[in-house]
Parts: C-alpha cells; structure tokens; sequence
C-alpha cells in the first residue's frame, strides 16, 4: 500500500473515534436489557454493526425471542452485504485478508472509501481499512466502558437509560429520514410496531414492518 | 446454552455471513433497483418501529412514562441539529430526573 493521504487518515481517524463513542451506549443499552459483560462485548467484537446489535439487546431486553432478536439483527445486517459487493473489486482481496476485510465492512467503512472517491483507488482502500480499524478498536473500548459504568449504576431507569436506548434508535434513524416518502415509512413502522405490540409476542411487531419497508418500495419513484 | 447466548451467537454468525457474501459473489447480482430501494428502506422501518415500541410499551402493554419526554426531548434537540451525544444523554438526563421525582 502507497503512503497514507493526510486527508483521508484524519477522515478516518475522526469518524472511528466519534463513532466508537457511541459503543458507550450501546454497552450500557445492553448490560440494562440483562446481557453480560462478556455477551457485549462479544456482540460488539463479533456483530460489530451498531444498528444490529442495538436491535438484539432491544428485541431480546423486551422479552422477545431469540429467533425474533436474530431476525431483526440480520435484516439490519443486510446492508452490510451490499456494502461487501461495493467494496470487493475496490479491494481485491483474497482468503484470510477477505474474512477480515467482511468482518470490517459496515456503514462507516464503506461511507469513507466511497467518499475518497476522487483521490483514487488508493486513498479508497486506506480510507476502507483505516475507519474499518479504527471503528473496530474504538467501539470495542467504548462498549466494554459503557458495560462496566452501566453495571456500576444499578437500576437502569434512575439513570435513564430505559429513554437512552429509543433516543439512540432515534439516532440512528434520523439522518435517513431524508423526505417525506422516507419520514412516512417510519411514522407507519411507529404506529404498526405499537399497535401490534399488545397482541403479537415481543419482536415480531419489529419484524412486521420490514413488510412495510417491502410494500414502500416495491412501487418505482421517479 | 440459554436464550441470550442464542442472540448473540446466532446474530454475530449471520452478520459475519452477510458480510461475507456480499465480497464473495460477483457485482452483477443483487443490482435489482427495486431491491436496492427496499434494503434502503429496511433500516428505516425497523429502527422507528424499535424507537415506538422501546418509548410507549413495556412487556406487550402500553405504558406512557418517563420514556416518553426523554425521546421527546431527543426529538427536539435532533431537530436542532444537535450532536449523537447530546441527543441521548439529554434523553437521558430528562427521563432520569422525571423517574426520580
């Protein structure tokens, strides 16, 4: 690999640390929701996708199955397959090399590679392994700070963490909700999700508006 | 092995497989526009249906609580354009103090 562009190394560098803050949350989501501190940080060193794990500590802390926290991690993890089909011929990795380079690739890994665009395909592969590092090591600190500290504190709803957890979804959610179209997908998720709550076991009113998400965009847009 | 290590196990093994797929099968697959547009969709639903259904119930009922303002609270500070951290320590602190009350 060339020398490291200085642009794209502090790119890098500073999405991997703002990002991997938010392992603090979801540490402290996790050990609230009943996991232990060995299971988060497995979640964050083997899940490592954010939104993925933040949904199998929320499925499964509300009672839900297994099989119902699994489910909506890998629906959420989906993307993260395309990010791979992205990203393949950019890196052209083979064996060991690919296992880890898959293992890496999530939203902020593609987002910088993809943003580096312009300076070449080298400066795409720094800004690849660099955030996919950088995100790796930072996230796994911060989940493992965030358990302790949430361990530490006891009753998760005296320290607010039981609006913590919803407002870190909220989080995540909100850069996506570019228009209309997009704010009344997630405005119908909300009603589904809440009014199959009481009838239909923990889970599976999270699962049922992926059918929504199906039904939203199966009909072209111009 | 019980149900939580199920979760864990079970997620991070898909998740890896997804990724792995995905730089393992040729670019021309998967290029569908209409499944591009659903995958983007996906998150969207799943994640606002968690943010409802972590706010407003709890074990399958309806609750209104101290949930309630912390998001409402996070709402308005993301409307401001409001940091990641902001936004959920806000929450936080919001819901802590109405618990404590």
């Amino acid at each position: 690999m060339s020398r490291v562009n200085r642009a794209t190394a502090t790119q890098s560098l500073s999405v991997s640390f703002t990002v991997g803050l938010y392992g603090t949350a979801f540490g402290a989501a996790s050990i609230s929701a009943g996991f232990s501190i060995l299971q988060t940080c497995l979640l964050s060193l083997l899940t490592f996708s954010g939104a993925s794990q933040f949904a199998v500590v929320g499925v499964m802390g509300a009672g839900g199955s297994a099989i119902s926290g699994i489910a909506t991690a890998s629906l959420l993890g989906i993307r993260n397959g395309l990010y791979g089909l992205r990203m393949a011929p950019i890196l052209q990795v083979r064996g060991l090399k690919r296992i880890v380079a898959a293992q890496v690739t999530i939203d902020e890994s593609t987002g910088v590679s993809i943003g580096q665009e312009d300076l070449g395909v080298d400066a795409m592969k720094q800004g690849f392994w660099l955030t996919g590092f950088g995100v790796y090591i930072f996230w796994n600190f911060f989940t493992l700070l965030g358990a302790l500290g949430a361990q530490t504190m006891g009753n998760p709803s005296a320290w607010g963490l039981d609006a913590a957890v919803p407002a870190a979804f909220l989080g995540l959610v909100w850069p996506r909700l570019l228009g209309r179209f997009e704010r009344t997908l997630a405005a119908s998720a909300v009603v589904l999700a809440i009014t199959l709550s009481p009838v239909i076991s923990a889970g599976l009113p999270i699962i049922a508006t992926a059918l929504l998400a199906v039904a939203f965009g199966w009909k072209a847009r111009a | 092995m019980n149900e939580l290590w199920i979760g864990v196990l079970g997620a991070s093994a898909i998740a890896f497989l997804l990724k792995f797929t995905g730089h393992s099968i040729p670019e021309k697959y998967l290029t569908n526009p209409r499944m591009l547009r659903i995958n983007t969709l996906i998150p969207i639903a799943l994640l606002s249906a968690l943010v409802g259904v972590q706010t407003i119930t709890e074990k399958g009922k309806w609750v209104i609580d101290q949930r309630l303002a912390g998001v409402a609270v996070a709402l308005i500070t993301l409307s401001l354009k409001a940091p990641y951290f902001v936004v959920v320590i806000s929450a936080a602190v919001t819901s802590a103090v109405l618990y404590r009350l």
